[in-house]
């Protein structure tokens, strides 16, 4: 049987020249998406901005939008988004946080249970007060950065601090891009979503790790080797396995975008985003050429290991 | 790298075997379970997101707590120094403390030791802060103020939680649900889970409800009309009935019988009426109240008051000395018997508000369920194919590596009785994305081997063990994110980081040990001469 090969054995391809035009590319899009963040803004989810979230789905055939809409109006909620997924039947209804704390949150699913009576039932009922939402927006902010700093606490440790260091460039590059993508396309930015930027800062990292691995060895194994020949020589031998993995999870994460339903859609779509688009790119463009600059050292640490140390385990 | 003694070959599909067969009783229904040993009992658990139900987070209104402990020390201040017989003027809660002035220089030296009496060390004997609840001072004038401590309602919270929690349990288990989750959660709230349950609105009326029940009687010797003007009279207070409309009622705010010395309630129809009842009985405490009570007082009319609210205020006909009551008062079939599921588990120490409520119907459940299932099994032939042809036998090994993978997950799931949340399953189709990882590290790393020339086993060698390095620090930053995100999170989302951070432990377990022993055995047997791959 003939087998797939993805990426010729013997690819050479100068990715660290390429740092030239990646790394402009980078900053402009980071800066693009930071831009997004504080214009455009993040469309925050019930889970940070509070308020009710309710799920109907019509006893008739098709749901009366207009009818509904009006009968949600006249109770004088504030904001009030209607909308259709799913089939005819499906709405999502949104409503904003109404003043008054913690109780009037309950007051007000009452009234539109009221309102709405036994036309419609109730496939999900979401309230969150405005004391847990703001809870969970520090502690998903929080999560992200304990986050960062435990993987570059591992990674100091396991690496020297010049890979700490460019892992956590790449990380933040990871994440700022993909919040511009959540922008962008205004995605219900809620617990999910940390939940996918933190998964997407593991992935990304896990491919970063990957190339550093190589970079170390090879640090031991070439001692004259000039820097960005050993950086593309990593970043090559380590090629098809980046490839082949991304096409594994890409196809793991299709699956869930086209039929995981609209419970994952969006968690899916920012995978998808994060893991496939941005974080290979930034482990390949990004986290190995950027070690030029952060001046990683021969001396110390990596001279003392002999190559014959990882040999004699072979 | 391929070589394994015999014992550590058994070992490695012994434990395999028997984390995957943890996952067993997920295939057989429920009924059948139960009749299995308990340990082989262990299983999945849906989320509230899968089967459908409510998740209702409550916290116990500080404030609340406060107001409470101020006025008690308001009564008992007053209480002292009427047992004292000391003259006082002006006694009012200002901020967080009671003050009192005491009329002269006797009253007030007679008072103050007496006063100081009511501060006492917080948490009894043991683990005793050394701290009291209340700090007594004293100003020119003869006033004395007794401040309420921060550390003395964080105390009082604390204690309602816990009360608050058993009276959930009673008044929840009386609901017949199926296997209701309270628990508390943080210093001040509790998290109610009902599986299944789909109106909530029943459920928030009983968790909501702090069923506080007084007897009290009917201040008739004072105007109602004056009274609602503001001019009510001190040892009265005006209450409304609980039903429309509203009518004011004159109350003593003296407590004839407290609903504590209830020891059952009752739905029930009135005889003559036939209208819903809900009847009572007191203990012998209560009883012997309630019987002088009603004996001083026939002709006059009594209250039932709950929550602030008058439900009846019956005239007292003859002295009732059996103990024992009935309450009439516009009942549905339904209220009465809430009122006395109320009444049996007691009241809350005080009031919860409800400040989280996430209710999934059981359709939306069983459609994601369906929906997960869907996208797991076309994600898992997606990959299980592009392994194939990517790899070849290589491939099915990596597949089947991936299988057991996946099975040890769900063995694992269950034998932590884990919770299993459609963010939870996206987990797991992510874990057969990243799992073949291991597999694709250790074959490129091979193939790499045989291009610098080794032979295959040598090359299959180096390949394992210069490969494992990688993964393992590969998968630790992945670990420490879900690590994290379990820490964060909640629900669904918690149930994510779970099967993320198991599905990377068996990823580690399966690379280093199941899928290097199928290589392993393989290369024994058919001593290849080249490396498929």
């Amino acid at each position: 049987m003939r087998l797939l090969r993805i990426v010729p054995d013997d690819t050479k391809f100068d990715f660290m020249q390429f740092r030239r035009i990646s790394f402009p590319i980078s900053a402009i899009l980071s800066i693009l998406a930071i831009g997004l963040y504080f214009f455009h803004g993040l469309n925050f989810g019930i889970d940070f901005k509070g308020g009710l979230l309710l799920e109907l789905q019509s006893k008739s055939e098709t749901a009366d939008l207009s009818k509904l809409r009006a009968t949600l109006s006249g109770l004088e909620m504030g904001e009030v988004q209607l909308q259709q997924f799913g089939g005819p039947a499906n709405v999502l209804v949104r409503i904003a946080e109404q003043p008054g704390g913690d109780t009037a949150q309950q007051a007000a699913v009452q009234k539109v249970r009221g309102a709405l009576g036994d036309s419609y039932e109730y496939r999900r009922v979401e309230v969150v007060g405005p004391r847990v939402s703001s809870e969970l927006l520090s502690y998903g902010v929080v999560g992200l950065g304990l986050a960062i700093i435990g993987i570059l606490i591992y990674l100091w440790f396991r690496f020297e601090w010049q890979f700490a260091l460019g892992a956590m460039i790449a990380n933040v590059h990871d994440i700022v891009l993909t919040i511009g993508f959540m922008s962008i396309t205004q995605i219900d930015f809620d617990l999910t979503s940390i939940a996918a930027l933190l998964t997407i800062l593991g992935y990304s990292l896990n491919d970063t790790v990957v190339i550093y691995d190589r970079i170390r060895e090879m640090l031991r194994r070439y001692k004259k080797m000039p820097m960005a020949e050993l950086l593309n020589g990593a970043v090559n031998q380590t090629l098809s396995r980046s490839v082949i993995t991304h096409v594994t999870v890409t196809l793991a994460l299709l699956a869930l975008l086209l039929f995981g339903g609209q419970a994952i859609h969006s968690f899916a779509a920012t995978m998808t985003f994060g893991v496939v688009l941005v974080g290979t790119y930034t482990s390949i463009f990004i986290a190995a050429p950027i070690l030029i600059y952060l001046g990683v050292g021969r001396g110390g640490d990596a001279l003392s290991k002999p190559e014959s140390d990882k040999g004699k385990k072979a | 790298m391929l070589y394994f003694t015999r014992w550590k070959a058994a070992a490695i599909v012994l434990t395999a075997l028997i984390v995957c067969l943890f996952a067993v009783p997920n295939f057989f229904p429920e009924s059948t379970v139960k009749t299995w040993p308990k340990w082989a009992q262990r299983h999945l658990v849906l989320g509230l997101d899968l089967q459908g139900g409510a998740h209702i987070l409550l916290e116990v209104d500080t404030a609340a707590v406060r107001k409470d402990y101020l006025a008690n020390t308001l009564d008992d201040v007053r209480r002292v120094l009427r047992d004292a017989r000391v003259g006082y003027t002006g006694l009012v809660v200002r901020g967080n403390s009671v003050e009192v002035r005491m009329r002269d220089d006797a009253g007030y030296n007679t008072a103050l030791p007496k006063l100081r009496e009511l501060s006492v060390p917080l948490g009894g004997l043991i683990g005793s802060s050394g701290q009291n609840n209340l700090t007594v001072t004293t100003e020119a004038g003869n006033l004395v103020r007794l401040t309420l401590g921060e550390p003395a309602v964080l105390d009082r919270v604390r204690k309602s939680v816990e009360q608050s929690i058993q009276i959930i349990e009673k008044r929840v288990n009386e609901l017949g649900t199926v296997e209701p989750l309270i628990q508390r959660q943080g210093a001040d709230r509790i998290l109610v889970q009902v599986p299944g349950l789909q109106d909530t609105s029943r459920l928030k009326d009983i968790l909501g409800t702090t069923a506080k029940l007084d007897f009290r009687m009917v201040d008739t010797n004072n105007s109602i009309e004056q009274a609602v003007q503001g001019r009510a009279p001190p040892e009265s207070e005006v209450l409304y009935s609980s039903t429309e409309p509203r009518t004011p009622y004159l109350i003593e705010k003296r407590v004839v019988v407290p609903g504590g010395d209830l020891t059952d309630a009752q739905p029930g129809f009135d005889q003559r009426t036939t209208e819903p009842i809900v009847s009572f009985r007191f203990n012998t405490a209560g009883a012997r109240k309630f019987a002088q009570a009603t004996q001083e007082n026939v002709g006059k009319p009594f209250a039932i008051v709950l929550d602030n609210k008058v439900i009846s205020a019956p005239v007292i006909r003859e002295p009732i000395i059996g103990g024992s009551g009935q309450i009439s008062g516009s009942f549905t079939v339904q209220s009465a018997n809430d009122l006395s599921i109320l009444l049996r588990a007691g009241a809350l120490p005080a009031p919860l508000t409800i400040i989280e409520e996430r209710t999934v119907g059981p359709g939306l459940g069983a459609d994601s369920i369906a929906k997960g299932q869907l996208s797991s099994y076309v994600g898992a032939a997606l990959v299980i194919i592009f392994m194939f042809v990517t790899y070849g036998l290589f491939g099915l090994f990596a597949n089947i590596a991936v299988a057991i993978n996946v099975a040890m997950i769900f063995g694992i799931l269950s034998l932590l009785n884990a919770t299993l949340t459609l963010p939870g399953i996206a987990g797991i189709v992510l874990t057969v994305g990243i799992a073949v990882d291991s597999n694709v590290l250790i074959y490129e790393r091979i193939r790499e081997e045989v291009r610098a020339g080794r032979s295959p086993i040598n090359a299959i060698d180096a390949g394992f063990a210069r490969a494992l390095a990688t993964i393992l620090d590969s998968n630790i930053t992945t670990f420490i994110a879900a690590a994290v995100l379990f820490y964060i999170g909640t629900g669904p989302v918690r149930g994510f980081a779970v099967t993320l951070g198991i599905g990377i432990i068996t990823t580690v377990f399966t690379a280093f040990t199941v899928t290097r022993l199928i290589v392993a055995t393989w290369v024994r047997w058919r001593r290849p001469q080249t490396v498929p791959i």
